[in-house]
């Protein structure tokens, strides 16, 4: 276990370095940089840059630089001083931007992962063990009526209500007078009454997936040979639902563990915006919009590396759990 | 028909001769019926079987796939998966206590059953290379069969499983059972199985095709071994299998399938001597046997199995019979040809 947990830890670093490169490479492939969208949105409002201004502006912001120079400059800033460069469109060191945005997607990340496994375990196992009964096709079809609903209209909707009956602003993560204020116990106090909305929202669609996924595991694990051999050694039918085949059944939901991250990043940003949600994912989205390449490619990285990150932590619990999987290694 | 051609092929290894069946009654079987309901009818898989397990004895249940033998055996342990059910008959099981106890009646998922499964009767599966949690070592998986039936402490299991793990002849026990299943050979993974049914000192063993899925050398191992179990704990054992080579090997009596139901029950050297039953003839014909010359072609039983779910009326085997005579044979009756020979054919006797 050792000696796989060192291997794996190695195997992250050429990983990590390939992915700073695909992001840095990723955020220069569109024609154009930043000064040119730039121009193009003055010039949209009737201003002009001259040649020599924009010439300027390019040298003192390095983008005349060839791309490995470039690329080498920011890659040792952000390793030897943790400096991911200036956001170009807000003038603001990228780090000042970074880490509230990713920290408050990290929490909603993980309260939703919570939210959804807290829901879709005990949901799936019921299902699975009560097949066909009543519950069992309430919950299938509750089941289906949440992955096919788009989740921003669900947001929408959500919003909406909550305007009509109850005269509530549910979008943001804070109140008003916490919005910008420096982080206080009334400021997470106000982050944790307001995280309930998008982390249902953002969860419905995971959960009604993974209620399926444990549902059909689990039915797999359960008519599987062994666990009749263990029937036929006389243990109760509590030890062989949860002893032996809801850890098997456990093991995809811990394998996605890596990519719940970029999923609802990915998945989760039409639905942050909408209730604006002060997350990685709207930010990210207008980064790429007007090519402010820096702060695009910090958060392409950070989200980058937080995959490995998941992947591997995901990969060692299966590891911890499975013994075909540490031992074969 | 000549006798030579129905030869019982002669015992190896440690094998002695049948014994006779003079030891107690441990587990009685009357008129036994599961049938599954599906939707597309019903499949009655078990339907009237009848059979008793002598202390020290080893009764032999044999029949082409699908003819109901495991279904039989999962019946009296009640573990018939659904949509099965047990639609009769009695399973009357005689404790250690010498109590005796009807299992068909028992709360499938209740205490008292429960109790008689794996300590009473164990049951090796068909397929014990699946038949391990494959996330737990084998020590686990046997100590916690020992510890449920016997209520022992964690130091007292572990060492009553290192016991039957030496027993079982599996070297280094201690290193074994903390090893997963993966990491053992079919033969290792064969004998922790049977190690873990004999964990209890069950009264009664019932062994579904244990070796198939082995090779021929480990095969004879395991049948040895069992053999010598058997003499040293006494127990009864019930071995299923469709190899007629292994009935001749390891029975003292025989019960033939067909179609779920039992068309011949005798003991072994009579079964193979004068078998009456032409499904049987039909059988030990379509064995090989030592001493014959390789030329020889071996003969398959004419026609297909029936479908399940459409049984053919009268006596099932009809349609694939050589002896088959219309109006004769449409309801052939469970009758004792000779002492404690039974056959179902309304040409018994004729046929021989
Ligand atoms: N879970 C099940 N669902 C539906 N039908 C079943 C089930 N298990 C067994 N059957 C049916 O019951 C009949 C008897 O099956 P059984 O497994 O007892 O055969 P078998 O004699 O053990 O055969 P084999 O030698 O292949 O193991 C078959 O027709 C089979 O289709
Ligand atoms: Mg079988």
């Amino acid at each position: 276990m050792i000696a796989y947990t060192i291997q794996r830890l190695l195997l992250a670093i050429p990983t990590l370095f390939v992915i700073s490169l695909l992001s840095f490479v990723l955020i220069q492939l569109p024609p154009g940089d930043f000064l040119s969208s730039y121009a193009a949105t003055l010039a949209a409002l009737g201003e002009q840059l001259s040649g020599d201004t924009l010439a300027l502006l390019r040298e003192s912001y390095g983008l005349d630089q060839p791309i490995y120079v470039q690329y080498y400059k920011w890659i040792t800033g952000i390793v030897t001083r943790g400096d991911f460069g200036l956001s170009l469109e807000w003038k603001q060191p990228v780090k000042a931007l970074l880490w509230e945005r990713m920290g408050l997607t990290i929490a909603l990340t993980l309260s939703t992962l919570l939210f959804t496994w807290l829901l879709a375990i005990p949901i799936g196992i019921y299902s699975a063990t009560h097949q066909y009964s009543p519950l069992d096709y309430v919950f299938t079809t509750i089941g289906f009526i949440g992955l096919g609903v788009p989740g921003f209209m669900l947001a929408l909707v959500v919003m909406w209500i909550a305007f009509i009956y109850f005269g509530a602003d549910v979008g943001g993560l804070f109140s008003d007078q916490y919005k910008n204020a420096p982080w206080s116990l009334g400021r997470v106090w106000d982050l944790l009454q307001h995280l309930w909305v998008p982390m249902l929202i953002l969860g419905m669609e995971g959960a009604a997936g993974l209620i399926r996924t444990m549902r059909a595991n689990l039915l797999d694990e359960l008519h599987k040979p062994y666990v009749t051999a263990a029937r036929a050694r006389g243990l109760d039918e509590t030890v062989l639902t949860y002893e032996y085949p809801v850890q098997v059944a456990l093991n995809p939901f811990i394998s996605t563990l890596g990519w719940a991250l970029p999923g609802l990043v990915n998945g989760g940003t039409i639905i942050s915006v909408t209730l604006s949600l002060p997350t990685a994912g709207p930010l990210l989205l207008r980064a790429l919009q007007s090519q402010d390449m820096y702060l695009a490619g910090a958060f392409i990285l950070l989200l980058g590396s937080l995959t490995i990150v998941g992947t591997l932590i995901s990969d060692l619990l299966l590891a911890w759990i499975d013994p075909r999987i540490r031992l074969t290694h | 028909m000549t006798t030579e051609l129905i030869d019982p092929p002669a015992r190896t290894g440690s094998a002695e001769a049948p014994r006779p069946l003079d030891t107690p009654v441990v587990l009685d079987v009357k008129d036994l019926r599961t049938h599954f309901l599906m939707p597309g009818g019903t499949v009655r898989a078990v339907d009237g079987v009848s059979y008793t397990l002598h202390r020290g004895r080893t009764l032999g249940i044999v029949g082409e796939s699908g003819c109901g033998k495991s279904v039989t055996a999962q019946s009296v342990l009640g573990i018939v998966p659904r949509p099965g059910r047990n639609v009769g008959g009695t399973v009357t099981l005689t404790r250690r206590d010498g109590t005796n106890l009807e299992l068909t009646s028992l709360d499938p998922r209740g205490k008292v059953i429960r109790s008689v499964r794996g300590n009473e009767i164990a049951y090796i599966f068909q397929e014990p290379m699946s038949a391990l949690s494959p996330i737990h070592t084998i020590g686990h998986q046997i100590t916690e069969v020992i510890r449920l039936h016997t209520g022992a402490k964690r130091d007292e299991a572990r060492f009553r499983a290192e016991t039957v793990m030496r027993q079982v002849g599996l070297p280094r026990p201690d290193a074994v059972l903390d090893r997963y299943p993966h990491q053992l050979s079919g033969g290792m993974r064969q004998r922790a199985v049977i190690g873990i049914a004999l964990a209890c000192n069950p009264g009664i063993l019932i062994a579904d095709e244990p070796t198939t899925a082995l090779d021929v050398t480990t095969e004879a191992v395991i049948l040895d071994l069992v053999r010598s179990l058997q003499k040293e704990g006494g127990m009864a054992i019930q071995f299923i299998t469709h190899n007629l080579g292994v009935i001749a090997e390891i029975a003292d009596e025989v019960v033939v399938m067909y179609m779920g139901r039992q068309v011949e029950r005798a003991p072994v050297s009579q079964l193979f001597h004068a078998p009456q039953h032409p499904y049987t003839q039909a059988l030990l014909r379509s064995m090989p046997r030592l001493g014959h010359r390789a030329h020889e072609r071996l003969e398959a039983i004419q026609g297909m199995v029936p479908d399940p779910y459409d049984v053919p009326p009268g006596c099932a085997f009809h349609t694939r019979c050589r002896h088959y005579v219309p109006g004769t044979c449409d309801s052939p009756e469970y009758l004792e040809v000779s002492p404690r020979h039974w056959v179902r054919c309304s040409r018994a006797g004729e046929v021989a």
